[in-house]
């Protein structure tokens, strides 16, 4: 059971509200930070654009990968117990957890009864929304992290800020720092290939010396009950192929019908999230080698209620490819961690309030609907339109902050009277011209906190049309 | 109510109406020639490929290329290393292995990708402890796209099948490509004919041809 003062420390983190803008600020205020940042998930995207335009079949791919994850999610159950049938004939043992508390619960009562102390992990977002970490850290379970980013991440105990590249907010002089604190590299050398190395030879005795192993899952196949592990590393296959104990833990929603499928997902996978036409290493885990146990996880934590949302339910599509964050301008320019959540950037925007409304209610603010994000998702998830159902359902629900409820209230006034509307944009544009900034870019005004104002032109288009148009008749 | 039944019954319940499964093409189209682009798609994967002469002494070939490899561990029949890996008990063993030889069950072109399960690594972990991999491939044992690949009957019934692209890398410190990451830092790929004894090959689909078993 988790004790009274875990409890409490989690309800409170789970009760305060997000404040994006506030969080993304001092991120933005590390010059060099967010314009590497910036440039380095843009780049991402040129990739995938590169890689994606050389293959003829591209639009029909996402086609078929959007169809064939509608058609999961409407028959899941069956595909669940499918998946578990066949999983069970390979001789894997097959776990079922509701919520986050039950699936840390299964993982430690597994690694208990075989007296494991180290777990190496490979990275899976999964158990970040579970905050398994903490959870095995209190019971004396030693976790290492394995992934380069996510390594980076715990060492420096925070979480990953991207799906796909979790230390993407820290420059090559920050890992050094977390290194040298950490495992003892040296501070003043920051050479990218030394820092990689030195974790490379930093977690080896790791994998030989562990008792069990953990994954998350990309795929799992209901036919043959496979659980797919996409990596670049090799650290996953090294966690799962060394321990006598594998532990995969899999969301629900990443079931799929066949293996050929896998075909369809894995050509649109890696070209999305990295521009590369496949991940180095595309693992397939049927069965656990002789000698060996094997186990499976499956979470729920809400995906059972998501999947009965009308408008959201499309959002389990996903694949967590990241695309929909290298191409997001606020997301580039704000930061994974700033959400507050183990899920940013668009797609992070359209789950997060399903797990609590009232702690993510900033997050779909932090868009500007320009539908780039449902433009470049391979599984074709309408992420813009989702982001613009969110905001309506915050604003029913009242869960605007006072500043934007209040700026939102004038502007419906006067939107609605054309008579206040050309006295407001007069006086506006006079305004801008004449008031000192301060006037301009205060508190109130949040949408001039991270952006200049454009310049205004000289006459509005009214004055113009009834200048040039209306005598012409 | 069990956890299970929970789950599945609020799946159920909120499951919404059926949608159709569309079927997958094989997308036979933009065939592209199959070495040549694996070729290719390997170099840009960071492997390498290197011709040898159908009589050539693989043994001697792999120690004048890995000069300063102590130990060379073979899971391939053709080569015979200096590590036997059928003495092998525990995957940790391997730790020391310089350069790990198998042979290919396929590859495909479209990724530069060779296919291996179980039945060629004998030990699993030589595919990653090993500092650098030697892949021996059947140039006729070339699929040209995921699609074909994907019905190779070895997804149904080996316990571990992986593709491998290239060698291991990471781009997580300021997208500074690094091979090398945590597993192999070296695939070469040498094309070789299959001779009998090897275990695996592409006629072996599902489900058109059965085939006889590929696990040994």
């Amino acid at each position: 059971m988790e004790p009274a003062h875990e409890a409490l420390e989690r309800s409170l983190r789970m009760s305060k509200r997000v404040d994006h803008a506030e969080a993304s600020s001092r991120f933005i205020a590390a010059k060099d930070h967010i314009e590497f940042h910036d440039q380095r998930l843009w780049d991402l995207r040129q990739k995938r654009d590169r890689e994606s335009e050389e293959i003829p079949e591209w639009q029909e791919l996402r086609s078929l990968a959007s169809a064939i994850k509608e058609h999961t999610l409407t028959h899941l159950a069956d595909y669940l117990e499918q998946f578990e049938q066949n999983a069970t004939k390979n001789g894997v043992r097959v776990h079922w957890a509701k919520d986050a508390a039950e699936h840390n619960q299964i993982v430690i009562d597994i690694l208990s009864s075989h007296g494991v102390r180290t777990l190496v992990k490979s990275k899976s977002m999964l158990t970040d929304e579970c905050e398994m970490g903490p959870f095995l850290g209190n019971r004396g379970i030693e976790i290492i992290e394995t992934d380069l980013g996510e390594r980076i991440q715990q060492l420096d105990g925070e979480p990953p800020s991207h799906i796909v590249v979790p230390a993407v907010h820290k420059l090559r002089t920050d890992v050094a720092q977390v290194f040298a604190r950490t495992i003892g590299t040296d501070p003043k050398n920051s050479d990218v290939p030394y820092l990689a190395e030195s974790q490379r030879r930093h977690t080896r005795p790791y994998y030989l010396k562990a008792e069990a192993g953990m994954t998350g899952a990309n795929f799992a196949v209901a036919e043959t009950g496979s659980v797919v592990v996409c990596t670049n590393e090799g650290n996953a296959d090294l966690s799962v192929n060394l321990p006598k104990l594998y532990l995969a833990s899999i969301g629900i929603e990443k079931i799929i019908p066949r293996v050929e499928h896998l075909g369809v997902f894995v050509r649109l996978l890696s070209r999305s999230a990295l521009g590369s036409p496949i991940t180095q290493i595309t693992s397939h885990f049927r069965a656990p080698r002789d000698g060996t146990e094997m186990h499976v996880v499956l979470l729920d934590n809400g995906r059972s209620e998501r999947l009965g949302m009308a408008d959201f339910w499309y959002s389990l599509k996903c694949i967590r490819c990241g695309a929909c964050l290298n191409t997001c301008p606020v997301y580039r320019r704000s930061g994974g961690l700033s959400y507050g959540a183990t899920y940013s950037g668009p797609i992070g925007v359209i789950i997060d309030p399903t797990f609590n409304l009232r702690k993510y209610s900033s997050l779909p603010f932090a868009s500007t609907l320009n539908g780039s994000c449902t433009h470049v998702c391979p599984v074709k998830i309408n992420i813009h339109e989702q982001i613009f159902k969110w905001r309506q359902i915050i604003a029913e629900r009242n869960q605007l902050p006072m500043v934007k409820k209040e700026a939102m209230k004038m502007a419906g006034k006067v939107l609605a009277s054309p008579m206040l509307y050309r006295a407001a944009v007069k006086a506006a544009n006079a305004g801008l011209e004449y008031l000192p900034r301060s006037m301009v870019y205060n508190p109130l005004n949040a949408w001039g906190r991270q952006r200049e104002v454009p310049k205004t032109p000289g006459t509005t288009f009214r004055e113009w049309y009834l200048k040039n148009r209306r005598n012409k008749k | 109510m069990s956890s299970r039944e929970e789950i599945l019954a609020r799946v159920r319940k909120n499951q919404p109406a059926s949608l159709p499964l569309p079927a997958v093409p094989m997308f036979d189209r933009h065939l592209p020639s199959l070495p040549a682009t694996f070729k290719a798609n390997l170099a840009r994967m960071g492997g390498l490929y290197v011709d040898a002469p159908v009589d050539a002494n693989l043994d001697a070939l792999i120690r004048a290329r890995f000069p300063d490899a102590k130990v060379i561990c073979s899971a391939a029949p053709e080569v015979a290393g200096n590590r036997p890996i059928d003495g092998v008990r525990e995957p940790g063993e391997l730790d020391d292995v310089d350069v790990g030889v198998v042979r290919a069950g396929f590859g495909v072109a479209e990724t530069g990708s060779v296919f291996l399960t179980e039945a060629q690594f004998k030990v699993n972990a030589l595919g990653f402890l090993s500092q650098h991999l030697v892949v021996l491939l059947d140039t006729k044992d070339i699929v040209p796209n995921l699609h074909h690949a994907y019905q190779h009957r070895d997804f149904f019934e080996a316990k571990y099948a992986v593709f491998m692209t290239g060698p291991s890398a990471t781009a997580d410190i300021e997208g500074v490509l690094i091979r090398g990451a945590q597993g192999i830092r070296s695939l070469t790929v040498i094309p070789h004919q299959r001779s009998l004894q090897s275990c695996s090959n592409t006629s072996q689909y599902r489900p058109t041809d059965p085939g006889p078993a590929t696990e040994v």
